[in-house]
């Protein structure tokens, strides 16, 4: 933890770690890139996962890295607008998870199952 | 960075905290999302969030974070963990657990992830490199002055905050007729 007392010892390792490119300023670019990496993680989940569960815990992923983005962008411009959307987002991911999850019970207990290659019943 | 904004307060974190929290995130994510039972997917999720909810408070989104934990952490994921102990997971568990088209989504989902990839190195001097330092002591206030207005003027999301509320409404009574036994 850099402190304003810093002595000359802590200064000149500062330096060395900017060098070593570690110490750089965090920026917005990096909460975009973990961002994007969380959202990526949640469209493999949504994509490949059979158990519905597991599918709606990937959207949350999903939700998560666009409040992250928001969250990021309301510091870079330094106006508190991303914020208040990332509260309506978290709002709306409550919803979805409470309605989804709702919709399992009910398919779980029609079917006995909670994968999503038998959830056809829609299907014609 | 070419335009840093130093506003004269000591650093609230270092960026090791940074890519410590990142790395919590992204581990914990990739845990979620390859756990064959799903009352660990649960929890790598929660630890997701709770690294989710560091940065924002890196990021000087107090009120934010305090939302993620209360409302994402304790209650969303309580529901979770509610439905994984009403449905048999047991089955689903010794189950194939990788659908049948897992190789088109894996790569529909690694051309997201280069589209993503050249949209970051192509655009990487797009976003400005300022950090402004928004303040954090009346965050909430801030947010509450957005949602409900102040001074007898309405907020610009004031609308938006009753529409949300109408939409939790219709959530509540979906998820009451949905798990009701006879529909």
């Amino acid at each position: 933890m850099l402190t304003r007392a810093a002595n000359d010892d802590d200064r000149r390792r500062t330096t060395e770690f900017e060098r070593l490119n570690f110490m750089v300023p965090i920026t917005t670019f990096h909460y975009l890139v973990v961002a994007a990496a969380l959202f990526v993680l949640g469209v493999i989940g949504v994509l490949t996962r059979r158990n519905v569960v597991i599918v709606l815990m990937s959207i949350e992923l999903i939700l998560n890295a666009v409040n992250l983005n928001l969250v990021a962008f309301s510091r870079m411009w330094g106006n508190l607008h991303g914020q208040t959307f990332a509260v309506f987002i978290v709002v709306d991911a409550a919803a979805e998870a409470a309605v989804g999850l709702g919709i399992l019970i009910a398919f779980f207990r029609n079917k006995e199952t909670i994968n999503v290659d038998e959830i056809d019943l829609l299907k014609w | 960075m070419n335009s840093v904004v130093n506003t004269g307060a000591a650093p609230v974190a270092t960026p090791f905290f940074f890519y410590f929290l990142a790395g919590a995130a992204i581990v914990s994510g990739l845990l979620v999302i390859t756990r064959r039972n799903a009352v660990h997917s649960a929890l790598s999720l929660i630890v997701t969030l709770l690294s989710v909810a560091g940065l924002y408070l890196m990021l000087y989104a107090p009120f934010v974070a305090g939302v993620q934990i209360i409302v994402y952490a304790g209650g969303i994921m309580v529901l979770f963990l509610f439905v994984i102990m009403l449905v048999n997971i047991e089955r689903s568990a010794k189950d194939r657990q990788f659908n049948r088209i897992w190789p088109v989504g894996l790569a529909a989902a690694c051309a997201l992830l280069s589209l993503f990839v050249s949209a970051f190195v192509k655009g990487r001097n797009l976003f400005p490199d300022r950090l402004v330092a928004l303040q954090e002591s009346s965050n909430t206030q801030q947010i509450a002055a957005m949602l409900y207005g102040e001074a007898g003027r309405m907020g610009p999301y004031t609308f938006a905050f009753e529409i949300a509320s109408l939409l939790l409404l219709v959530a509540i009574l979906g998820a009451v007729i949905m798990t009701k036994k006879k529909i």
